[in-house]
């Protein structure tokens, strides 16, 4: 399978500050990448080197084996991108402004109308078509940057924190609308909200001070979440050496009186060995579950790590 | 090419979607009208005294070289206004990105831009050159020099034009591109106000004048010195505005 985005050790200076870090990352077709960091991350300044809008400092792009800076238009003919502001000229009204976009993507004249009114449709555009972008409300100003970014069907969508200031209804939609377009496109998708990621990415990339500290699939992500650890409580205090020798607990965590924190590896699972253990032994097993680590803390502990680097 | 078109059109019609154009159509037709009929009113008080001279002016030297040389003069307070927001407020708005994550170059925004503008330009000339046109109904116009004036003014105005652009390309704000502009315009037209005194003759300056290009083609003389001072001027001020857009990717 082909790469749609080669993206090879991108750096971007601005004056002497590094924004972006010796980032290298492929999207293949089918993918949803996820791009997610705190403000200021450098997602935004990579999604502008991946559009042609910056200049990266050092570092080569791909655009479906077009290279961005030999071959700027026929990179960009494959290319949507919504920025984190939607482009969009107020005084024009919908099905205006989608008209004027099809033909900067050099849409026959002849499919232009046919273009826009997918493109409606699948934003849920077709009753405001009429109206003029300005009267719109923020979530239909966004979908109409949606729409724009998707409207000549290109093959990498790059769409900058798509969800802000729609009302959850509209997100669940957009989010159903990029899952989709996943199958048969690659998307890359940048935010700072991790359910979102959860839900309609295939793969994750979190970005920290302008470089890339993970690079994974959602299944791996899933997998690291699931850090092995359980949380028991017991009516008598239970003896923690006899637990440590359970063949998998690794160590065991005192919390408060008779409650403890049992770390396991994520191979051998030693959940039924230790409540046998526990009622063999008379402790009075109340409470066995077990922690998983949600996307948060392991953003946060990524994040926090390579911050005390 | 395609894109160029498609930029102009939408530049234009743009225009037309605020009051602004309308409003500059109106005033700048009304003050024209105004300026012809005291023109034609001048003729017709002269027009016994000129019959007796030998080669006097005719209706054209008249009527239709004063309107167009005035007309220049509004023109220049009127293009920074039309021009000042064409790169600016969309750098501003942010609306920039969709032209630059577009199959487009630099080039044809630039381009599509300009020609946007200009024919909006265009249609004010067109407009204007009704006028003295319509003296044909009931008198001779020296066409050649009607001609003339139309080709000068429309050689001035785009290069106000271009210089217009390429302010807006580097100006953070359409109003710091609209004076930019203008001052720089205006000290075109004057700079050969020096010329007048023998001494202070300079042909640097008497070149550089935009006025006396303006002027010579004006009185019927379309020579390639006058023409091609007004290609270089466009060509130099576009190539800058490439430049300018081209710099924007590179910001540090």
């Amino acid at each position: 399978m082909t790469n749609l985005i080669e993206a090879e050790h991108l750096t971007r200076y601005y004056s002497k500050h590094c924004a972006v870090n010796d980032v290298s990352f492929t999207l293949a077709k089918g993918e949803v990448l996820g791009f997610l960091g705190p403000n200021g991350a450098g997602k935004t300044t990579t999604m502008q080197m991946l559009c042609g809008n910056l200049a990266p400092s050092a570092g080569q792009i791909k655009i479906n084996g077009f290279d961005l800076l030999d071959q700027p238009k026929s990179a960009k003919l494959s290319l949507g991108y919504l920025p984190d502001t939607p482009p969009l000229y107020r005084e024009l009204s919908v099905d205006e402004f989608l008209s004027y976009c099809a033909q900067l993507h050099g849409i026959a004249k002849a499919s232009v109308t046919q273009a826009v009114n997918k493109a409606k449709e699948r934003c849920g555009l077709t009753e405001v078509a009429d109206r003029l972008i300005a009267n719109l409300s923020k979530g239909f100003q966004q979908r109409v940057g949606i729409a724009q970014a998707i409207l000549h069907n290109p093959e990498v969508i790059i769409l900058d924190e798509p969800t802000v200031g729609l009302d959850p209804i509209q997100i669940r939609e957009i989010r159903t609308l990029i899952r989709e377009l996943g199958q048969d496109h690659g998307v890359i998708l940048s935010t700072h909200i991790l359910t979102e990621v959860q839900e309609s990415c295939s793969h994750v990339q979190i970005i920290h001070q302008g470089q890339l500290i993970l690079n994974e699939t959602i299944a791996g992500l899933n997998q690291q979440m699931d850090t092995g650890t359980l949380e028991v409580a017991t009516r008598l205090t239970a003896d923690a050496n006899a637990l440590l020798s359970i063949p998998g607990v690794t160590s065991i965590d005192n919390i408060a009186g008779n409650r403890i924190k049992i770390h396991h590896s994520v191979t051998a699972n030693p959940a039924e060995q230790i409540a046998e253990k526990i009622i063999a032994a008379g402790w009075g097993l109340q409470e066995l579950t077990p922690i998983k680590r949600s996307m948060e803390d392991i953003f946060i502990t990524l994040t926090k790590e390579h911050g005390d680097l | 090419m395609n894109m160029i078109f498609a930029i102009a059109s939408r530049e234009f019609r743009s225009l037309f979607l605020s009051p602004l154009a309308w409003t500059i159509l109106a005033v700048l037709q009304f003050i024209l009208a105004f300026l012809f009929l005291t023109q034609v009113e001048t003729f017709t008080a002269l027009q016994p005294k000129l019959a007796g001279i030998e080669s006097a002016p005719g209706l054209t030297d008249i009527i239709v070289a004063p309107l167009f040389g005035n007309a220049g003069i509004i023109l220049l307070l009127v293009t920074p206004l039309l021009t000042m927001r064409l790169i600016c407020e969309e750098r501003r708005n942010k609306t920039m990105a969709l032209l630059l994550s577009a199959p487009v170059s630099n080039i044809d925004i630039i381009l599509g831009k300009y020609l946007g503008i200009l024919g909006l330009m265009s249609l004010m000339i067109v407009l204007m050159t009704l006028m003295p046109l319509s003296l044909l109904s009931g008198g001779e116009l020296d066409l050649g020099k009607l001609f003339a004036n139309i080709l000068a003014l429309l050689l001035l105005v785009a290069a106000f034009t271009a210089t217009g652009l390429f302010m807006s390309c580097i100006a953070a704000h359409p109003t710091v591109a609209a004076m930019g502009t203008f001052g720089f315009l205006l000290l075109l037209w004057i700079l050969d106000w020096t010329t007048g005194m023998k001494d202070q003759r300079s042909e640097l300056f008497e070149y550089l004048s935009i006025l006396r290009h303006f002027q010579n083609i004006q009185s019927g003389l379309i020579s390639s010195v006058d023409v091609s001072y007004f290609f270089l001027f466009i060509t130099c001020f576009i190539l800058l505005s490439i430049r300018s857009l081209d710099n924007d990717r590179l910001q540090k």
